[in-house]
């Protein structure tokens, strides 16, 4: 074992499994047995009615924890054993709590998987040993614990290694052990089991004592740019972190997405100028031209680049409390990138106990699904496999800024490097310029009734008078035909408020004034339109009539039908209507005229400069 | 001396979690308490900006307790190194007398640490705070993210906290709400001193064995550092070799005796120690999730 001890490395090792399996007193029993519990913290841990030490105290920080006698959240605990370093990373065995075990697993190099050697492989191991399959851990050993309760008997530790080996086949594991152990007595923990001469394999110590810690890429140079440090003397050094391979000063490297290619000129690590540096190192580092680069850049290497691109296929593991619907927007985070993203489908879930693939239309809380997603902008990234901090992602909710996904990108859609925006001859500021004026994009949100339509009817008629080349888009157009196979379910509903954008997004191209008059409940939902066009031509006009008036107006007889519960999802009766709380105009039908909305609005058109007041009709651009 | 890889991962890992701060808040702060962690902090923030200035400012909550050598050894380092300071001291509990003395340690840790920070991390509109807090402390802070969310009036949610996946620190707040950053999550107390023998780094000498004069209480040595301390009736200040594994209001630190003088010898002596680095802070006793209620208060 002696080539290990040069190897200074922290070995990062997770414990997972199901409630009561042991594994806060799997580890608390081998720091106590190293000597690794110092002698105030171990008066903590007899204070309950019996006078054994409770190990998993130790590990259980929380006062809820205590009280409760579970784990919620994840420990981290360090300790060092046969001149090794070691971070364990203790998680939480109850299936509300995945979020906080994903939280472990995703910086763990070695994974211990315990079961109750009287109930064997149950449902939460294999939940568990597929979600650090899916986290990259390649090495896994299955701790057998509670052996000494079936009477140290082989027959029931090779039972559950036949069981298990199979599993680990099909997790493609590269490197597994199985051993049987008993925590609380501590047989095969760091000493020898006299108990059971029929094993004849390592302990767990010896066997973490002997572990390597993998290298998490096989990529060539890439490193995610952090931020762009200026001193004072002018000088301007891009910082970040190398996720793969190593750069020399006058190497050549290339700026991603931009594709400039430019040298080392020097190189800084930790503030020490060095001539050479490789993955893990915190460097700066300057270069030989003044290109343009900022965060969210990747430098890499011109010979072995990563993917350049917005669609890509990843593995999704779903930890939001609200079920994920495809089509609406979120923010992700891969590299030093945050953008906007959606999911545009969901390929098929995984069913976490048979690994089989079922077709899905959502997914709920702790479900894993493969998904396609589009980013708002190019993403530089690797598969997972390739390149960890590459190829890992996180997705943020909008609204409540929560992190509601992992994520592991399995491979780019072809597609998007197939698929090149066309080569324009007339621009979309020639069309607008034959126009005599600028596009622009009204989209009025409000209840049903209150009063969209006729203000977006009235305000059409107006600009068309003044020559003002518009179209008018609402749900009723466009469920007659774009949208005719859409329902009304959520998922639907977001879209159709998809398509609107898209639609709308095209009018625009072509340089006319649209006015879209949509419920478009879901605030989530009006910020992806809003994102799909350029700031200055958003403008969203909040129609704002109470719910009675609306009610009491009831122009198609809709409330009526939905109070009696013949129309379900109807917004504000069974449905939410998620008030705008930063709309560019706000109408409240109540204290204006439809004459004085119009008014409004035009008024606002001109302020943006979209056409100009006070010239002839139709020539306000010039 | 070289450094092995763990402590240069270690540096570069919290080299990055500096680095994140900066680019994704609009105003970050380093918490400054003076102890060797923020000196190990202050270390690595120089190197991640070299040869750029710091890109936010320091903030040291003064409870008007802490050692005098903390204070002159505070107010050289900002000056030699040009720092950007703020000193913040609860006015309301200095008019009220808070001390540890005469309030108890409970009461002056809450009024003249926890919201003492609350009041200048608000006062100066700061959305994230740096700090310097390791997981292997203690049992709550074991548990706590890298980036740990705070709510609006600085509460955290130990029951609730955000997933933080690989080193993809979601760092979006809703209004009102801040983070607490810990770029030294994952360092040893060990670690510590062994970085600071690698990199020479200046610290208080406090930590290095002295001649200095405690009294004993419960078991407890207490230095003597100025006159505010009232003596109990027999109580006669001896002068002992000792030394200090934390730093903190100097009537709650105890001292622990030990012959320690030079930083290997510190470093040997923590490689053996028997008993864990705050076993010298008072206020952690106060019951047994007292450090948990503290931070879900908002002390750090």
């Amino acid at each position: 074992m002696s080539k290990f001890l040069a190897d200074q490395r922290v070995l990062t090792i997770l414990t997972c499994g199901s409630v009561d399996d042991g594994k806060s007193t799997l580890i608390g029993r081998l720091l106590y047995e190293q000597g690794q519990i110092p002698e105030d913290e171990l008066a903590g841990l007899t204070n309950r009615a019996e006078e054994a030490i409770d190990y998993s105290l130790l590990l259980d920080g929380l006062e809820p924890e205590r009280e409760q006698g579970i784990t919620i959240d994840v420990a981290y605990r360090y300790f060092k054993a046969a001149d090794r370093h070691f971070i364990v990373a203790d998680t939480p065995g109850h299936e509300q709590y995945v979020r906080n075990m994903i939280t472990g697993a995703s910086n763990s190099d070695l994974a211990i998987l315990l079961v109750d050697a009287r109930n064997g492989l149950t449902s939460q191991t294999f939940r568990h040993a597929h979600i650090v399959s899916i986290m990259g851990i390649r090495h896994v050993v299955l701790a057998v614990n509670k052996i000494d309760l079936v009477n140290f008997d082989e027959r029931v530790f090779q039972n559950i290694s036949t069981e298990f080996r199979k599993l680990a086949e099909l997790l493609s594991f590269s490197d597994f052990e199985m051993i049987p152990v008993s925590a609380l007595l501590g047989d095969n923990v760091s000493t020898r089991s006299s108990r059971m001469t029929w094993y004849e394999g390592p302990t767990l110590l010896q066997l973490l004592a002997g572990s390597e810690v993998p290298e998490k890429a096989r990529t060539g140079f890439r490193m995610p740019v952090q931020l762009i440090v200026r001193s004072d003397g002018g000088g301007r050094g891009v910082a970040g972190t190398i996720a793969s391979g190593q750069i020399a000063i006058g190497d050549k490297i290339v700026l991603l997405p931009s594709g400039r290619v430019t040298s080392i000129k020097e190189i800084s690590s930790a503030g020490r100028a060095v001539g050479r540096a490789e993955a893990r190192e915190a460097v700066t580092l300057t270069l030989s031209d003044h290109v343009d680069v900022a965060r969210g850049d990747v430098a890499a290497s011109p010979s072995d680049q990563p993917h350049v691109g917005s669609q890509f296929v990843a593995q999704i593991v779903w930890l939001g409390d609200e079920t994920l619907r495809p089509g609406r927007s979120y923010l992700l985070k891969q590299g030093t990138r945050t953008v906007g993203v959606s999911i545009t489908a969901i390929k098929y879930r995984v069913d976490v106990q048979t690994m089989a693939h079922e077709a899905a239309k959502e997914l709920r809380t702790n479900e894993i699904g493969v998904c396609n997603l589009i980013t708002a902008a190019p993403l530089v990234f690797d598969s997972y496999a390739e390149n960890a901090a590459m190829g890992g992602l996180i997705v943020i909710d909008r609204a409540t800024n929560m992190t509601v996904a992992a994520g592991i990108v399995l491979h780019p859609l072809t597609r998007s490097t197939t698929i090149r925006p066309p080569t324009l001859f007339v621009t979309k500021d020639a069309r607008a310029h034959l126009k005599g004026h600028r596009p622009a994009l009204l989209w009025l949100t409000g209840l049903s009734g209150a009063g969209k339509s006729t203000i977006a009817n009235a305000t059409e008629a107006r600009l068309n008078a003044m020559g003002v080349h518009t179209i008018l888009l609402d749900g009723d157009c466009l469920r007659g035909g774009i949208n005719k196979d859409l329902g009304f379910t959520e998922t639907d509903r977001i879209e159709n408020i998809r398509r609107a954008g898209e639609v709308s997004k095209l009018m625009l191209d072509a340089g006319l004034v649209v006015l879209c008059s949509f419920i478009s409940p879901f605030a989530a939902d009006r910020r992806m339109v809003r994102e799909l066009m350029r700031r200055d031509e958003f403008i969203e006009v909040f129609v704002d009539t109470p719910l009675e008036t609306c009610i009491e107006r009831d122009p198609k007889g809709l409330y009526r039908r939905a109070i009696d519960g013949e129309i379900k999802n109807f917004t504000g009766i069974s449905q939410v209507y998620e008030r705008p709380e930063h709309a560019e105009v706000t109408i409240r039908t109540g204290e204006l005229t439809v004459d004085g909305a119009v008014d409004r609005l035009v008024a606002e058109l001109a302020r943006r400069g979209i056409f100009d007041l006070s010239g002839e009709p139709g020539r306000g651009h010039e | 001396m070289a450094m092995n890889s763990r402590l240069r991962d270690l540096e570069a890992e919290a080299i990055f979690i500096i680095r994140e701060t900066v680019a994704e808040f609009r105003n970050p702060v380093m918490l400054y308490s003076i102890g060797k962690d923020s000196s190990v902090l202050l270390s690595l923030a120089v190197k991640a900006f070299a040869p750029a200035k710091l890109p936010f400012r320091l903030l040291h909550i003064d409870t008007g307790w802490k050692f005098r050598e903390m204070i002159e050894f505070r107010d050289r380092t900002a000056r030699d190194m040009g720092l950007d300071l703020v000193v913040y001291v609860n006015q309301d509990g200095l008019k009220r007398n808070i001390s540890p003395v005469s309030s108890g340690s409970s009461v002056h840790t809450q009024v003249m640490k926890t919201e003492a920070l609350r009041q200048a991390l608000d006062e100066h509109g700061f959305d994230a705070a740096l700090g310097g807090a390791r997981r292997d402390e203690e049992k709550s802070r074991a548990k706590e993210r890298i980036f740990s969310h705070r709510s609006s009036g600085h509460l955290w949610d130990p029951r609730n906290q955000r997933p933080e996946l690989w080193r993809l620190f979601n760092a979006r707040l809703n209004p009102g709400e801040s983070m607490r950053v810990f770029p030294l999550s994952n360092w040893t107390e060990l670690d510590v001193w062994e970085y600071i023998r690698a990199e020479n780094i200046p610290i208080v000498s406090l930590y290095f064995s002295a001649l200095r004069p405690v009294v004993e209480r419960d078991g407890r040595l207490i230095m003597v550092d100025d006159d505010r301390l009232p003596l109990l009736a027999g109580e006669q200040p001896q002068m002992e070799w000792v030394r200090f594994r934390t730093l903190g209001c100097y009537p709650l630190t105890a001292a622990v005796r030990s012959n320690a003088k030079t930083i290997d010898e510190v470093i040997e002596e923590t490689g053996s120690a028997a008993v864990s680095e705050r076993q010298g802070r008072l206020i952690d006793k106060d019951d047994a999730s007292s450090m948990e209620k503290k931070k879900r208060e908002g002390y750090f």
